[in-house]
């Protein structure tokens, strides 16, 4: 451990564990949401879909810049949620990492909505009126059919939105800033290293520890997924 | 218990107007594919919601359009066995039996458990998982967890269409036991003619959406009016028998309504009640008692109607001490023989099928 420590220098090892830290948060709070999301979006007709639809997209569109200017327009310490939020709960989301945790889940939403919306739409419709017809209210019907059913699907989002998060950069720079320790994510960190002279190593350093994260995390959802797939009888 | 059905839909192209009541036992839906069996069957279980009319199960109301009243699904009591079995893939069998008992949150009956599993013979199947059974496996276990749920009617929607003729003879004969042994009344879905005769007490024929005829089976069966709803093929007779005697010669003799049969050697034990189906075309009719001819069964009766049907032919129904039995004939030889209402003639039936269990109480006079 301390030889990880050594080999990327507290300041690297900082951001390494911030952006862990974010990523988790980020994900496990934005994941109910995006299943809830993807099944209305997969199940449900009612006016006004193809706009929340174009909502659910838009951080991926949109320049993250932009994202992030817009986040910080509404969730800054003077505007009308942030202020809100920190009068009602305390918490402030504006250059703190709690708000790097909103910007990552903002990003990754889309990721995860599409991959769960699809997972969602290839369970068949006719098991959830089996289960119906066999006492399941909606929610069982949700709880005990669509759901485990899905599990594949919402693996997979939530990787691609963990990856999403532990990678995001420009909404999350544009947020809360750069400040070492507090909003530095490992890609603000690299940014970081890169602006000053002699940083190189330190930003490659960083870089081969992005690689072999993000291998790690395709690696370790590939294995659940397998053994999901094989307890929801799919294999 | 009954249930009392009144629907109206309107589709792109097809309109559906299906009225008829389904009474204990087993009442047959039958029809040709597209006639609009299984919308119907969605309508009662709440799958699909009409544009008018009612569905009354015993005395309690589940859909009446007029008064905005559309029970949801969950809270009907239907077992529901669809043509794809349609198993939860992520349970295993034990598991998706015991859902439906679960989601209504009724209390284990391992009587009622033990018993139902052995009837369907799944016994060795319960740690399986969905994807390792066998179509015929599928449709027991889903039967099974119809039955499981506490229902108070079972819908069956053509349970064994998917499968192959073995498969079919295995379930048919658990099928049976089922419209015996179930307290509940059953909706079977069918456009086979076999398994209608099989099963069905009753019988609700539909045509492009339309209920064209409907009644206890072995009246339908042997009522010239009802021979274009439900084609050639299931007009004759169905009668109620019971095994009186197994022979040396090989022979069982069974004891009907109309008089004694017999029958190339049933494994029946003395007792059991049979129903006995005759097609209409392998019944000829003779004025005297016929002498010198090799057909064993011979039943006496009372000419009730005549009917020309399909270009040469005539329909005869004949009442047999109670039972009704429909001969096709040609109208030449009816004329020849001066066939008339009230006449007695001798039905000499040429082939017999039988299968295991009662006809139902609805049969004409040889009930109770």
């Amino acid at each position: 451990m301390s030889a990880i420590v050594d080999f990327l220098g507290p300041q690297g090892w900082q951001a390494v564990l911030l952006s862990l830290k974010v990523s988790f948060w980020a994900v496990l709070c934005s994941l109910p949401f995006a299943i809830a999301i993807a099944h209305v979006l997969a199940r449900r007709v009612f006016p006004g879909k193809q706009l929340l639809n174009g909502l659910v997209h838009l951080p991926l569109i949109l320049p993250p810049v932009v994202t992030g200017y817009l986040l910080l327009l509404a969730f800054g310490r003077t505007a009308p949620i942030g202020a809100w939020l920190e009068q009602s709960f305390g918490l402030v989301l504006a250059f703190r990492w709690t708000g790097a945790v909103l910007a990552a889940a903002v990003m990754g939403f889309p990721l995860m909505v599409r991959a769960i919306r699809l997972s969602i739409e290839a369970v068949d419709p006719k098991l959830e009126q089996a289960a119906s017809t066999l006492g399941a209210s909606r929610w069982r019907v949700f709880t005990s059919i669509t759901l485990p059913l899905t599990l594949p699907g919402i693996l997979a989002g939530g990787v691609l939105g963990f990856a999403k998060a532990v990678g995001e950069f420009g909404a999350t720079i544009t947020f809360v800033s750069n400040i070492p320790g507090q909003t530095q994510t490992l890609p603000s960190a690299i940014y970081a290293f890169l602006q000053v002279p002699g940083g190189e190593v330190q930003a490659i350093r960083l870089v081969t520890l992005s690689i072999v994260l993000a291998l790690g995390a395709l690696f370790l959802s590939e294995v659940l997924a397998r053994r999901i797939a094989k307890r929801v009888g799919q294999a | 218990m009954s249930l009392r059905v009144d629907l109206q839909h309107r589709f792109d192209g097809f309109e559906l107007d299906a009225k008829f009541e389904a009474p204990k036992g087993v009442t047959a839906l039958f029809g040709p594919s597209g006639s609009g069996k299984t919308t119907v069957v969605n309508a009662l279980a709440g799958l699909m919601t009409p544009q008018s009319g009612s569905v009354v199960l015993e005395d309690e109301v589940l859909f009446n359009a007029q008064q905005g009243l559309n029970i949801a699904p969950h809270k009907r009591a239907f077992g529901y066995v669809f043509q794809d079995a349609r198993l939860f893939p992520h349970m295993s069998v034990a598991a998706n039996l015991d859902y439906g008992r679960r989601m209504r949150g009724h209390a284990k009956e391992r009587t009622l458990w033990s018993h139902t599993i052995e009837m369907l013979g799944i016994e060795r199947l319960l740690d399986r998982y969905p994807t390792a059974l066998s179509g015929g496996e599928k449709q027991r276990v889903a039967i099974g967890r119809a039955l499981l749920s506490g229902p108070k009617m079972l819908l069956l929607d053509e349970p064994l269409a998917a499968l192959d003729a073995d498969r079919r003879d295995e379930i048919l004969p658990t099928l049976e036991r089922l419209r015996d042994e179930a307290q509940m009344p059953i909706l079977y879905v069918s456009h086979s003619v076999s398994e209608v005769a099989r099963l069905a007490t009753t019988i609700v024929a539909m045509k492009s959406g339309r209920v064209l005829h409907t009644g206890p089976a072995a009246e339908v069966f042997a009522d010239p009016q009802s021979a274009d709803a439900i084609g050639p093929q299931m007009m004759g007779a169905l009668l109620k028998a019971r095994a009186v005697q197994h022979h040396e010669d090989g022979l069982t003799e069974l004891s009907a309504a109309g008089g004694t049969l017999w029958l190339p050697q049933i494994s029946a034990q003395i007792g059991a009640e049979f129903r006995v189906r005759v097609r209409a075309q392998d019944i000829m009719l003779s004025l005297k008692q016929p002498q010198d001819i090799s057909a064993l069964n011979v039943l006496a009766g009372q000419i009730v109607a005549i009917k020309a049907h399909g270009g040469a032919g005539a329909l005869v129904q004949l009442n047999c001490g109670g039972c009704s039995v429909l001969a096709q004939i040609t109208q030449r030889s009816a004329k020849a023989m001066n066939l008339a209402v009230g006449q007695t003639v001798y039905a000499v039936l040429k082939s017999v099928s039988v299968a295991h269990g009662d006809i139902g109480a609805a049969t004409t006079g040889a009930h109770k």
